[in-house]
């Protein structure tokens, strides 16, 4: 998996659940898109149980990002060309 | 899978925090060997180290790779097993063996292990078999699920 350190994320979110993450973003961001499970940011998959929440703030890609031994965090991250995917439904 | 139909088997270990984990994921590997299955085992840096340091002379290990490696194949559609068993002691063992249930067609385990193996069972909502028991520092509770579930103990009798 792609080094999520390289995409400098800002950490919305520290050490929640999967479900937490989830419903984070579905009650703090405006718009988000379900997506499945091993969708693709960048380098980066994303973990879950669906269902999955990717939120767009601006230019900025809001999703889930699990580690195994620190549990799940809510990240934000420069969205660039993964917006457009991302409204698009692309897997 | 592989081009000569042997049946393959991966092991995704989590954080190596609750002790039952290595020695569980060993006995798995020699289960799976002696069922002429080729485990590949997946985990964190950590949870690799201390299988490999547990077998020096690899009598059991033999492919091993990065956890979020293994992950990536698959979802990439790169590569796939017959067979999948996820260590899980926390929400993030969870969020794992849910996202390979969703991207590999593998048969899916989930060993659920540590002081909240009930509960954490519980959260399990996605198509797997599962295996809990609460083992923290003694394996036993679940070697013994696990033999019921793949019934080497009575196939060997």
């Amino acid at each position: 998996m792609g080094c999520l350190e390289a995409l400098k994320p800002e950490i919305i979110l520290s050490q929640s659940s999967f479900k937490e993450a989830r419903e984070y973003i579905k009650k703090n961001v405006r718009e988000y898109h379900e997506v499945e499970p091993g969708y693709r940011i960048f380098d980066v998959h994303i973990i879950g149980v669906p269902p999955l929440y990717v939120g767009v703030e601006g230019e900025n890609l809001i999703f889930p990002y699990t580690k195994p031994c620190h549990g799940t965090f809510v990240v934000k991250v420069a969205g660039g060309e993964e917006i457009a995917r991302l409204r698009a439904g692309k897997k | 899978m592989t081009e000569n139909d042997e049946q393959t088997a991966l092991i995704l270990l989590g954080c190596p925090q609750v002790p039952v984990q290595t020695s569980m994921a060993l006995y798995l590997v020699h289960g799976l060997r002696e069922q002429g299955i080729r485990p590949v085992v997946a985990g964190t840096p950590a949870a690799r180290k201390l299988m490999e340091t547990a077998d020096p002379s690899r009598h059991y290990l033999s492919e091993m790779a990065d956890l979020d490696d293994a992950i990536d194949a698959i979802a990439e559609k790169q590569r796939d097993f017959d067979l999948c068993f996820v260590f899980i002691h926390n929400d993030s063992g969870v969020a794992y063996a849910g996202t390979m249930a969703y991207i590999s067609k593998a048969r899916l385990y989930a060993l659920l292990f540590g002081e909240h193996a009930e509960e954490l069972a519980g959260e399990i909502e996605f198509p797997c078999e599962v295996v809990a028991a609460k083992a923290v520092h003694n394996p036993m509770p679940l070697k013994r699920r696990l033999d019921e579930v793949m019934q080497w103990a009575v196939s060997k009798r």
